[in-house]
């Protein structure tokens, strides 16, 4: 076979899987450019955080609007610190709103709902949620509604 | 007896001594310094003949693989109401295991044998001497481009084996069974990360490209230069590029996604 149609064939080989790599980013990891996009950090802390997870998202009226960065122990008062990283343009959630735990279906993955305040004042880098409600526990739930409480 | 324990005690020399002589092999056809005039053609045609030959079996079994996935996991995640993570759960499988896995199983089977016969049917005719006489040296004129091609072409092949896969999954989850075509690419990107699960699977198929070709190589240059010879040289690159495969998987696996 003559060089020029094998480099061209072989050319096309590696087009082919460049454009796949590609689709992978784009499509299926739903990897966008403005994933880079500045954010802005608060904290929440909860009794029981339940399954929750680090790079779990972090959603307002359902819509996405930061993700979670980590989950550690507050070994002095025995809560869960969640460390959120919230899209910096979402810059005005009222400062008096909750941070509540929430299933997305039945067995599906549990994120962080804030449920919006009324106060004028609104959260900066670095505060702190000051109502927080926890994850549903399923068998506490179960355990409380048999003993009547 | 005496007599069997010595050959038990020469089966493990000549395990040694053949891991010894292919990383001595490796590091003469690697340590050489590429020449870009004459290397690059070289390597063309070795692309070509590894890489784009292997296109036909890497698309067909990838569609396939997808499509049973698909068809599978539908049947299993009905019983939980919960079809829609069909998307994912193809999504994962695939990028993370089995499109590295199986492209590898199948290019072990496609290309490395075809390597190993024709490298070792150019030694069993000594043209492999012949062109040491010439002053040419053949692990940098016939072996280098030929590992290098292998080495280049498994990822891209992985790669393009996952994307078919998924298309694959979505032409059964989607317009055959009915799976909702939005919530099916929701849960996929909602769920798969470039670099967890993308990057890792691409870094998988790195390594089995480079471990397949190596041994495809090697055993072509190393085999008895007999019709008998290299017909056992194939069998072993394709049992031990399997083999290879199978063991990298489960410890690049415990490294990769094994949180402990």
């Amino acid at each position: 076979m003559a060089q020029r149609t094998t480099e061209i064939i072989v050319g096309l080989f590696m087009i082919a899987g460049c454009a796949a790599l590609l689709f992978l980013a784009l499509q299926v990891s739903g990897l966008s450019p403005k994933s880079a996009q500045s954010t802005y950090t608060i904290y929440a802390n909860f009794n029981d955080t339940g399954g929750l997870t680090p790079r779990g998202r972090v959603s307002m009226a359902g819509v996405t609007v930061g993700s979670i960065e980590s989950i550690n122990l507050n070994k002095e008062t025995f809560q869960a610190r969640v460390t959120m990283s919230i899209h910096s343009e979402v810059d005005n959630i009222p400062s008096d709103s909750s941070a509540v735990i929430r299933t997305s279906g039945l067995l599906g993955e549990q994120y962080i709902d804030i449920s919006i305040g009324a106060e004028m004042d609104s959260l900066k880098a670095g505060d702190t949620f000051y109502s927080t409600q926890s994850a549903m526990n399923l068998e506490r739930l179960i355990s409380n509604f048999a003993s009547g409480r | 007896m005496i007599e069997r324990i010595a050959a038990f005690g020469r089966l493990g020399l000549d395990i040694v001594s053949s891991f010894g002589r292919s990383g001595r092999f490796l590091a003469g056809v690697l340590g050489g310094v590429p020449r870009p005039a004459t290397g690059f053609p070289l390597l063309l045609k070795q692309l070509y003949a590894v890489g784009v030959l292997s296109l036909a079996i890497i698309v067909v079994s990838g569609l396939f693989i997808g499509m049973v996935l698909g068809l599978q996991g539908y049947t299993i995640l009905s019983d939980y109401g919960s079809e829609a993570a069909i998307g994912q759960m193809i999504a994962l499988t695939l990028v993370r295991e089995l499109g590295p896995v199986v492209t590898a199983l199948l290019f072990a089977g496609r290309a490395g044998s075809a390597l190993t016969a024709e490298i070792g049917l150019m030694k069993a005719t000594e043209q492999l001497s012949s062109m040491e006489m010439m002053g040419v040296d053949p692990l940098r004129r016939v072996i280098a481009p030929r590992l290098w091609a292998g080495f280049i072409a498994m990822p891209v092949l992985a790669v393009i084996f996952s994307v078919v896969g998924i298309w694959g999954g979505m032409l059964v989850g989607v317009d055959w069974l009915g799976v909702f075509e939005g919530s099916f690419w929701g849960n996929m990107q909602s769920s798969v990360d470039f670099v967890d699960d993308v990057l890792n699977g691409v870094i998988k198929s790195v390594v089995f490209g480079f471990v397949c070709a190596w041994i495809a190589v090697y055993q072509g240059y190393d085999c008895v230069p007999t019709s008998a010879g290299i017909s056992s040289a194939t069998t072993k690159t394709v049992v031990y590029s399997s083999l290879a495969v199978l063991g990298l998987d489960f410890v690049l696996t415990a490294v990769m996604f094994g949180d402990f």
